[in-house]
């Protein structure tokens, strides 16, 4: 408890750090419509680096979550929009089973075969995606056929505000889904047994296999709950963006991991915390966001991103030799 | 009162193998229990099946003198049954507190944790054991004596009635091992039994109160342990006799094949003189961080910073670097060949020809056929029991795995054989032929050896010398007939 308390304690003294730097350099970075959007872009990314740090807690890799993401996603805006339904809530609900369902099947291989979680979500992310496109079609729903009523949904703020040349903007109701989302998701992983089951599991399979712990419960438990996060966080990104492309996440991967990675979990399983990860998303958005500002081309913001990737990993595996002293 | 758990007639094969053969096992409440025998007598098997994890093919079991039909591990643990495994099965990234609770949480079924209600039970408990940890620090920064506690801790916790403890002195020094008696007397007088898997006889013979031996899958002796006594478990345990000879080294003239002079390594090891003669086998005791493994290390090449001179048959030897100090003849076994001398799962020949590649290259190919010729070679010399020289050495025992890390050494053309804890977790029997091995090598070799050992018995049976190590620095020697176990041991317990 303490070593994790005083990991996220570092993550955020350097986001305080970055933010100062960041202020630095641009001003503009400290106003309100500035922040609201970089808090907008925080949400899909949070969720989907939710999921990617409960397979990690349990000592996996998942890189299908871009693909059940837009499973999730792709499936329901279009049966949406070829049966003429318009909502909100079911197709939450249908992007988000989507999902589970989706998680289920890595669970059961994973579980069954005795798999590496790498390798299975490599597979079933890759074969996820060419279905979706094989069978269900590569057309994007733009925003003329997007369900105007998701559109809505994906529009609103729940703090709305006037800056000075007299346009609006607002803070997106997305935000509290996710941070309502994270809670939930700490809540479960700090106090429940389930949720202490996936860090026993993530520190040491066999002795949790032994201790007794219910080692298909958490399996299950683990991938369901993050397929059905990136079903959620797919169809979130169609409202938020207004079109669901299903070659959408392409290269997501990179800036997911890397921001649950920077947020302090360790690729090795057992050590990471639900606060770590969304100081990790919010380092990550940011200083994309400032590349953006900076003008830096994208192809040179991936660079970066690898280059903190590879950095925090090393920085956690320090640590966490220097704690096996 | 009825025994806390009986087993009768146990029979348990594995393919063709009969792993079990009609063994019978009987733990009263609150007695120390003692369970011994080599590698591969059974002992883990009847673990497994007393913790419901095998099914046993014939025989039934008892607990409170009911019959209880197949075991399962949750029943097993629902009876009170705990068993601590060689590795603990701790989770390395979680607290003391979490990893001592979380057993009883399942155990009762809950679904969730109550942090405050967590930690005072944790401490509650480590109090009981009379012992300090900080129940907010995570398991990986303890030492093993801290892990081994909270894992009998947690034991405790789960309301054991019997804690299976196997190997449990593998990994401990003798002060730890002190400790753990301690707290095994505590769980006895708290109405908790204890189930010993060891093959360590001093052990056996001070702390339990009786002793099951098996061998070969089959139950051989069982009594009160003041019917046994060091000779007649050995005998039990290996079917032989076990004449332990002591190193006879007739004195040469000549030239020391190993002399250090005032050998300082600043921070370790000071002002070090030392000669080994050819056929010389010198033992060092010492306790751990006394300096005795850094003058190991200096040997080896690894201490590149050294001050005072090393020679090596009457030529100074410039030992800055492993790969010197092999070319030069020296061979070192580390404490943990596990991790630090073999490759597990290769062969017994890719183990043996990896201190010696350059040696078999020719033209920067592999020289395969020389190479298998002399791994045959040294693979009989040694007497290694293992279908052959293809076998993965992750299959081989202890003993076996040893006499790869030792034979592969010869075969680089050692001169000096430094051996630290050279019987660590090996069995009696092979125990006895590795010694007669290395006997050999010194005897007929004339190689010097260094034997680093914490086994005062290993060390006074074969060694006709022994130096002892204190902060750094030779603080005497004992040889002849001043050279027994209580000698050593007193200098040992001197600084306590």
């Amino acid at each position: 408890m303490r070593l994790a308390a005083s990991s996220d304690m570092v993550i955020a003294a350097i986001l305080i750090v970055a933010m100062v730097v960041i202020g630095l350099i641009n001003p503009a970075f400290w106003s309100l419509d500035n922040l609201f959007s970089l808090l907008k872009s925080n949400v899909v990314i949070g969720i989907m680096a939710l999921a990617v740090l409960l397979v990690m807690l349990s000592g996996g890799i998942d890189v299908s979550f871009t693909a059940f993401a837009v499973a999730g996603m792709y499936l329901t805006v279009r049966t949406m929009v070829d049966i003429g339904y318009d909502g909100v809530v079911l197709p939450l609900l249908a992007a988000t089973g989507i999902g589970a369902a989706l998680g289920l099947v890595n669970a059961l291989i994973v579980h069954k075969l005795r798999m590496i979680p790498l390798i299975v979500t490599l597979g079933t992310g890759a074969v996820v995606r060419g279905l979706v496109l094989g069978l269900v079609g590569t057309s994007i729903v733009n925003i003329n056929k997007m369900p105007r009523e998701l559109i809505a949904f994906g529009r609103s703020d729940i703090l709305t505000m006037t800056n000075a040349g007299g346009t609006t903007f607002g803070l997106t109701a997305m935000l509290p889904i996710y941070l309502g989302l994270a809670l939930v998701l700490h809540l479960v992983l700090t106090r429940t047994l389930i949720g202490r089951s996936v860090y026993a599991y993530g520190a040491s399979p066999e002795a949790a296999k032994r201790v007794g712990f219910p080692i298909g419960r958490t399996l299950v438990f683990v991938y369901v709950t993050a397929g059905a996060l990136a079903g959620l966080a797919g169809i979130l990104q169609s409202a938020m963006i207004w079109q669901a492309n299903p070659r959408d996440f392409l290269g997501w991967e990179l800036d997911v991991i890397a921001a649950v990675v920077l947020g302090g979990a360790s690729i090795f399983g057992g050590r990471g915390t639900v606060l770590g990860t969304v100081l990790g998303v919010f380092i990550l958005v940011m200083i994309k966001n400032s590349l953006i500002l900076m003008g830096i081309e994208t192809t040179w913001q991936r660079v970066v991103v690898g280059g903190m990737l590879i950095a925090a990993t090393a920085l956690t595996a320090l640590r966490d030799r220097k704690a096996l002293v | 009162m009825a025994p806390l758990i009986e087993l009768r007639g146990i029979t348990k094969r594995f393919g063709g193998v009969t792993a079990l053969d009609d063994v019978s096992l009987r733990i009263e409440p609150g007695e120390i229990h003692c369970l011994a025998g080599e590698n591969g007598s059974g002992k883990s098997t009847i673990i497994k099946v007393i913790s419901g994890v095998y099914t046993p093919d014939q025989g039934e079991i008892l607990i409170d003198g009911t019959a209880v039909g197949a075991l399962s591990p949750p029943l097993s643990i629902a009876h009170g049954i705990q068993v601590i495994y060689q590795d603990f099965s701790l989770f390395p990234t979680l607290t003391v507190a979490e990893n001592i609770v979380l057993n009883s949480l399942l155990k009762d079924g809950r679904r969730a944790i109550n942090w405050r209600v967590a930690r005072r039970d944790a401490i509650e408990v480590l109090e009981r054991l009379g012992v300090q940890l900080d129940p907010s620090a995570t398991v990986e920064t303890l030492p093993t004596s801290g892990r081994q506690i909270v894992a009998i801790a947690r034991a405790v916790l789960a309301d054991a009635r019997l804690i299976i403890m196997d190997e449990p002195t593998t990994a401990l020094t003798g002060k730890e091992v002190d400790n753990l008696f301690r707290i095994v007397r505590d769980l006895q007088y708290h109405g908790i039994a204890v189930l010993f898997v060891s093959h360590k006889m001093r052990e056996m013979l001070e702390i339990s109160e009786r002793l099951t031996v098996f061998r070969n899958g089959r139950k051989v002796a069982e009594g009160p342990i003041s019917e046994f006594d060091e000779p007649a478990i050995t005998r039990a345990m290996t079917g032989r006799d076990l004449t332990a000879r002591r190193y006879d080294w007739v004195p040469t003239r000549g030239m020391p094949r190993l002399e250090l002079r005032s050998l300082t390594v600043p921070g370790e090891i000071y002002d070090i003189n030392l000669a080994l003669m050819p056929g010389e086998v010198v033992g060092v005791s010492g306790l751990i961080g006394s300096g005795r493994t850094e003058l190991a290390l200096a040997l080896f090449g690894m201490r590149p910073g050294y001050r005072g001179e090393i020679w090596l048959d009457g030529k100074p030897a410039h030992l800055q670097t492993v790969q010197q100090a092999i070319t030069e003849g020296i061979a070192y076994v580390p404490e943990d060949r596990l991790s630090e001398g073999l490759f597990l799962p290769r062969s017994i020949q890719d183990n043996a020809i990896a201190g010696s590649i350059p040696g078999y290259s020719r033209g920067g190919l592999l020289d395969f056929r020389r190479a298998r010729a002399d791994t045959l070679d040294m693979f009989k010399a040694m007497q290694i029991a293992a279908p052959g020289t293809d076998a993965a050495v992750s299959t081989l025992s202890g003993g076996n795995q040893q006499r790869v890390v030792i034979g592969r050494w010869l075969m680089t053309g050692a001169r000096v054989l430094i051996l630290n804890g050279p019987t660590v977790g090996v069995d009696v029997g092979s125990k006895a032929q590795i010694h007669a091995i290395i006997h050999g090598l010194a005897r007929d070799k004339g190689l010097a050896v260094l034997m680093i050992s914490d086994d005062l018995p290993e060390l006074v049976q074969n060694c006709n010398r022994v130096v002892h190590m204190q902060q750094g620095r030779l603080t005497g020697e004992l040889s002849g007939d001043a050279l027994t176990e209580d000698a050593v041991g007193d200098k040992l317990r001197f600084r306590g």
